[in-house]
Parts: structure tokens; sequence; C-alpha cells
């Protein structure tokens, strides 16, 4: 057990530092701490070209293999990479769901067709993916998805018809994965596959979701015999939960450490409004200020448990791993609760009408979806009690059908 | 980096789950709390010469095995886990650390190797009767005389004081003040002057003790670090014991969810086991949740620790370590005892349970060393207050 970085990854630590610091400039100065939760909307284009920027550099999809393109780091440098890039306020990452979901899947589970057809466009940045999971009637109760595929054997192409919601990026992203039912006696999860689709066709319609903070990160993406290649399915028919819970699994990476460099930043943002307007002499506010910070300084050994640990590959979680989640989504919304209490009575006006919110405002409001998109708290509390405790399952009702 | 136990901590966790069960179960520790002394000699003997836990950190020149704090939080966990009655956590995280910190070269070789053999137990003594954990806590006076030094005054909460073979105890100049004024003194349990006796306390599983001090005579010999300026080291002893004792609560609170869940897994009403109950599968989860996170935070600070004794960047982070292992942790035992009483349900009342062994030991430890609120205001300090004075009032 230990703590410390070696001196060649203190080395390299350096180099992504200073290559933050030399290309961060120009054009993409002003990208510095834009793009993340609740401001993903902003200034797509020039994210999207930073995104070809990281790549000339070597820096996409950094955990990947080589043979895939990507950089082949261990996980310490992983962890340094995150770290660095939240620590110089880099854009958030309009490749995220490529480079963190997509390209992980097909790595695990495509084709050779696929991961050569697919995996460049995402190490270059130039191929950017959404993702089609949730659906009006399957948000937790992810495997009631109603989205049918149907196999037309005239044309020979998979066709999709039904409705994804809470798909972000979906009018700035090139593909879509989507998960529908190949079998339409099926229930639950049974008889689902796994698809890639192209976005711009005449069969797919992106309407944009106000949300809690005004604005539209989020999207509702409809299908209507919208057009799929056959070989594009990820997996056989009916193989489609597999692939979705497996790429459920990539949401847990070394990622995480990068987001916890980001809360630190919103952490230091709060200790610099409380020490300026007098919130850091109220005893209350002092004790939430020292608990947020205890807890997310935890937060990061924990993710360090979980990354350290030798199991994981074969899809089972650690208990560390198990708890991390329902961690960090409480610990974050109680922070955005912790924000606009630091700014008392002014936290309550906004930078301009009609409804211009500051970040930490921003992130006040847009906290309240970490603790339900992703599994909810109540969820994530179910999958602790029975794959960490052997509770017993909740007990379901007879499918109907 | 690499954030997990090797193969042979592996080992020294899994050979004291196995030895504490055997030697700790319920029956052993209602004999221990029922005792004067607060433990059973024969245990605490097997401790010392068979497992040898009491040399775990004692470097090897001195005797000791020379493992680090990482080991000892391993072991501290189980000895939680199983509310272990034994003058271990006092010997070691208290009285080993106070002679390693602050004890002079002399010192240690005279005390050290004693303590490692098993033929010394000792404590640290610094809280009075106001009942702080900080330096305002340090009640009791010094007064030079001659060569030697007069010590009086009251201290309270003594971990295993009234059995303590030795005793370190901190005494400020009387008349001083805050941080100055402050020496540790090395004192034979039976010093002319010196009285103790057991308090009687709510959790019966740790023995604590008031201790008087009239016109005790010391030499400069039995003096630890500077005279009257021996608060950091006493400051970083308490950091290290402080991180110890989080490691018990950690284990404590790993048992208190285990028991729950096991016990919800049996008890049936309304024709279901209460496991079943999303109610309760909740609660587990929440307390499943505290104990990882609680797992989490000790091996850190642990690691912290390590590098104090070890040499190394973390080093410099001890009190905040200290501090953030010890508010989550008092927290989360706490939290975790109190729901298992309720998942338990009316035997969680009862004394034939060890439910309330757990809860009453749960807030003990709470108290002690400072509760959650205490170490939240000093990362505070720490956090908010290097340039709050040029703030806005």
């Amino acid at each position: 057990m230990k703590l410390s970085f070696s001196p060649a990854d203190e080395a390299f630590r350096a180099e992504v530092a200073s290559w933050l610091e030399a290309n961060l400039a120009g054009e993409f100065a002003a990208l510095r701490g834009r793009g993340g939760p609740g401001d993903e909307h902003m200034y797509p284009e020039e994210r999207k070209r930073w995104e070809q920027k990281l790549a000339e550099g070597g820096w996409t999809c950094v955990g990947w293999p080589e043979q895939y393109g990507g950089r082949g780091l261990s996980i310490e440098q992983q962890v340094i990479f995150f770290e660095e890039y939240a620590r110089a306020q880099a854009p958030g990452r309009v490749g995220h769901i490529g480079e963190g979901l997509a390209g992980p899947t097909l790595i695990a589970f495509g084709s050779e067709a696929q991961k050569k057809k697919y995996l460049p466009g995402i190490v270059a940045g130039t191929e950017l993916w959404c993702q089609g999971y949730s659906e009006p009637g399957a948000g937790s109760d992810l495997a009631n998805v109603r989205t049918k595929a149907r196999f037309d054997e005239a044309s020979g192409k998979w066709r999709i018809t039904g409705q994804k919601v809470w798909t972000s990026l979906a009018h700035e992203s090139d593909y879509i994965f989507v998960v529908a039912r190949t079998d339409p006696n099926s229930v639950a999860h049974r008889g689902l596959g796994f698809f890639l689709l192209k976005m711009d066709q005449p069969g797919i319609e992106v309407r944009p979701i106000e949300q809690i903070t005004g604005t539209c990160e989020f999207n509702e993406v409809f299908f209507d015999e919208a057009e799929c290649d056959a070989q594009d399915i990820v997996g056989a028919p009916g193989e489609g939960w597999k692939v979705a819970m497996g790429l459920l699994g990539f949401e847990r990476g070394v990622s995480t450490l990068g987001q916890q460099m980001a809360f630190q930043n919103e952490l230091d943002e709060i200790v610099a409004i409380a020490k300026t307007n007098g919130a850091a002499r109220d005893p209350l506010i002092r004790q939430r200020i020292a608990q947020a910070h205890a807890e997310l300084k935890i937060m990061r050994y924990n993710a360090m448990r979980m990354l350290s640990g030798q199991s994981g590959g074969d899809g089972s979680l650690q208990r560390e791993a198990l708890i991390y989640k329902l961690f960090w989504a409480t610990w974050h919304r109680a922070l955005g609760e912790l924000a606009i209490d630091v700014l008392g009575p002014e936290g309550q006006v906004l930078e301009g009408a009609p409804y211009a919110l500051s970040r930490l405002q921003s992130m006040y409001l847009f906290v309240r979806s970490d603790t339900i998109y992703g599994g909810t708290n109540e969820i994530q509390k179910n999958i602790i009690a029975e794959r960490g405790l052997g509770m017993p399952k909740e007990a379901r009702p007879e499918p109907k059908r | 980096m690499d954030f997990s136990f090797s193969d042979e901590q592996l080992m020294i966790r899994d050979t004291a789950a196995a030895f504490l069960a055997e030697v700790s179960g319920s029956a052993a520790v209602r004999r221990a709390m029922a005792s004067e002394a607060g433990y059973e000699a024969a245990v605490w003997e097997r401790i010392s010469t068979e497992m040898y836990w009491q040399a775990l950190h004692i470097p090897e020149p001195f005797g000791g095995l020379g493992l680090g704090y990482v080991e000892l939080a391993a072991i501290l966990e189980q000895c939680g886990r199983r509310l272990l009655c034994a003058p271990f956590f006092s010997t070691v995280c208290l009285g080993v650390n106070a002679l390693l910190v602050a004890g002079s070269e002399v010192q240690k070789a005279e005390y050290l190797p004693r303590i490692a053999e098993g033929s010394l137990t000792a404590t640290l003594a610094y809280t009075g009767i106001g009942g702080h954990w900080d330096h305002t806590a340090v009640e009791a006076t010094w007064a030079r005389e001659g060569d030697d030094y007069l010590l009086n005054g009251e201290l309270r909460y003594v971990a295993d004081g009234h059995t303590a073979q030795v005793l370190v105890v901190a005494a400020r100049e009387a008349g001083s003040r805050g941080e100055a004024g402050i020496s540790l003194f090395l004192l034979p349990g039976d010093a002319a002057g010196l009285s103790r006796a057991r308090l009687p306390t709510m959790d019966q599983t740790r023995r604590q003790a008031h201790i008087s001090l009239d016109h005790v005579r010391v030499t400069a010999a039995q003096r630890m670090g500077g005279e009257g300026s021996a608060w950091p080291q006493l400051a970083t002893i308490i950091d290290l014991a402080t991180i110890g004792l989080a490691a018990e609560q950690l284990g404590a609170a790993q048992q208190a969810l285990d028991m729950s869940v096991a016990y919800a897994m049996e008890r049936v009403q309304f024709g279901r086991t209460i496991a079943s109950f999303q109610a309760t599968k909740h609660k587990a989860a929440d307390m499943m949740l505290q104990v990882e996170v609680a797992r989490s935070a000790v091996y850190y600070a642990a690691c912290v620790a390590q590098e104090y004794f070890g040499g190394g960047p973390l080093a410099a982070e001890l009190a905040e370590a200290a501090s953030i292992v010890k508010s989550y942790c008092s927290d989360a035992c706490f939290s975790c005892a109190s729901e298992a009483l309720q998942i338990h349900g009316g035997v969680g009342f009862t004394w034939e349970y060890d439910v309330h062994l757990y809860f009453k030991r749960a807030k003990g430890d709470e108290h002690f060393l400072g509760n959650g609120a205490y170490h939240r205001e000093r990362l505070a300090r720490l956090l908010l207050d290097a340039d709050l004075a040029e703030a806005a009032p």
C-alpha cells in the first residue's frame, strides 16, 4: 500500500501539465472551465476542434490499448492525465461518450470490422457519439425498452422505431448506439439488441429538452424506421443486454478521478466566496465546508482503492466500487446546496435576464440530476443491498405480454 | 501508487480476525467488562506473547517487529470489530507513539523493549476535567523545584489509566496558556503522590480512569522533549492515536452492519424476512456506504501515519488526515451502531444481545479524542482561517 507516485509518473504529470498549458491558448483559451455538466451545450464547434487538437498531441483515448490507437497508459498515468486535465480547467470533452463508452464497448464486444470502421474516428476526435438507452418508460427500469428493431429482408438492413430520451449531445453527434428490442414478443432484458446508427438520416429526429436550468443539453431522439446496416449490430440479436451492462461498467473508469478534480475546482470557488462574504465565520457553514473537503479527499482514495483492486475485469464489482456512484452523487448534490447557502441572498440574483445562471447557480440546479441518472440513489441502494450484502432481490410481478 | 493490501498485510489481517474470533467473542468481552481491570490477563498475555501486536510498529533496534502503520490499522480494525478488551490501544497508540515521537534515545531504550516483550503497559494522560482535546485540554501543572519538577492537577478520561504501568503525563507550566508551557513526563503508575481510580463508564469495553497528581516529584530525566515546548510533539502523538482509534471505529461499524444483515436475513415478520423489505435494505446500503468510505479514509490516514514514521511527502498531512478520518469514522460508526439497534428491533434493546455493546462503544469512541464536529472545526481552521482576517466582518 503506497499512495505516492513514482518519479517517472511525476515527470509524466509535468509533461501533461505543460502540454495543456501550451495548448489551452489562442482560440482555446476561452474554453477553460467550460462545457462541463450544466454547460455541455456551450461552444460545441470550438470544443470539437479542441478534441482534434488533443488527438494531434496523442491525448485522446489515453487508456485504450495501443493496437486500437490508444496511448496504452498505466492506471497511474491515466489518473494523472485526468487529474491534470481537470486541474488545468480544460473543457468538458465532447468526445467522452465515444472515448469512454462506445469505444470500450466495441473493443470488448465488437467485430473486427466494427473496430476498424468506428475506433479511428473516436481516436482522431472527428466523430462524436451519443447514447440511446433511456426511454420515457424505461428510466430506472432500463430493461423495459420499447424501441423496436426489425430486420428488413428486402433491404438487408435493420429498421429502428421508437423513442430515446436524455440523450446528451445528440444534435452534435455523428453516431448513436441504441438498445432496441429485436424480439417483439420478448420481455425485460431478453430479446434486446445493441445497434450503431448514423445520426444524419431521415428516420431520426432530435428535439431538445429544456431543463431545470433553462438550458438544453439533453434531447429526445425519435426513430421512425431509422436505418442500421446489418453488420452494425454489436453481438447477436438478443445479446443487447449483456453488451449494454458491460458498457455501464466502463462508466466507473479512471475518468472519475478527473471528475473529482472538477469537484475540487467547485469547492475551491465556494471556499473563496465564503472567505470573501464572511460565510466562513458561520459555525454551521464551517462544518459543512469541512465535511465537503474531508469527503472529497476520501472520495479520491476510494477511487484509488477501486483502481488498485484485483477484481473488475470480469464485470464483478468490489465493495468500494459498488458504493461509489451513490457516494459521489450524494456528495455533489450536497455541494450544490452548500454553494447556494454560502452565496446567501445574493445567490438568488441571476447574472442577467431572462435566466443567465452563474457557474455555481447552474451547478446547484444541475447536480439534482446526479442522484437520478445512471441509476437513481434508490436503485443504487437496491444494488448495494442485493449484490454487496446478499439481501433478497426486489419482488418482480409476472411480466405481462 | 498502489492502494491495496500486500499479501503479507492480508495475512496479518486474516490472522488477527481468526485470533480475535477465538479470544474476543461475546462471552469473553462480557467477562472482561465485568472485571476490575477491564480485560482478562490471559487474553493480553496471548496477544503479547503469541501475536506480538504490542511490538508491531516498534523499530527492530528496540526489540519490535518494525512493521508499519498500515499493518497496525489492519489489526486495530479487527480489534474494533470484536470490541477487544485489552490495554492494546492504550499501550500502542498512546504509549508507544508517545515514546517514538517525544522520547529521548535513553527513554526509548529503557521502555520500548519492555513494551515489546509484553512486560509493560503504557498510556497517555493529557486531558483535564474540562474535557477538551486540543492544547486547552492540558490543565495539570508543573513547576520547577531545583533540578526536579513538581506536578499537580487532575487528569480525566485516561484510557486504561488505572492499570497502565507507565503513564505519559502532559502538564503545563503553572500560569501558562495556549500551546506554550506544555511538557511531557514519564511516570510510573505507582509514583508517590499519584492516585488513580477507574471511572465507571457507559461503554464498559474500554476502561477510563481519573488521575490525581498531588506534588508528584519527577526528575529532568523523566521529562520527554523540551521543557515547556512539547505541544507540537503531543499534537503529533494525539493525531497518530486518533488514526488508530478511527481504525477501531471502522471495525465496529463493519460488525454492526454484518450483525444487522445476519439478523435481518433470519427475522421473519408478515411472512417474510425483514431483509426483504426495501426500508431495511436501504438502511443496510447506507451503512455499507459509510463502512466502505470509512475504510478508504482509514487506509489513507494509515498511509499518512506510515509516511510520518518512514518518510514521505504525505507526512505533512498528518493533522489533516487525522481530522478527516476521525470526523468521518465517528459519525459513520455511531450511525451504523444506531441503525443496527433499530434493525434488531426489540432484542436490540436487551442486555442479552451484543448490539448495545457496539452502540455504547460507538458513542464512547466518538467523543474520545474529539468528535466529528471538533475535527471538522479543526479542518475548517486549516481551510478557511489563513486569510479570513482580512475579509469583511
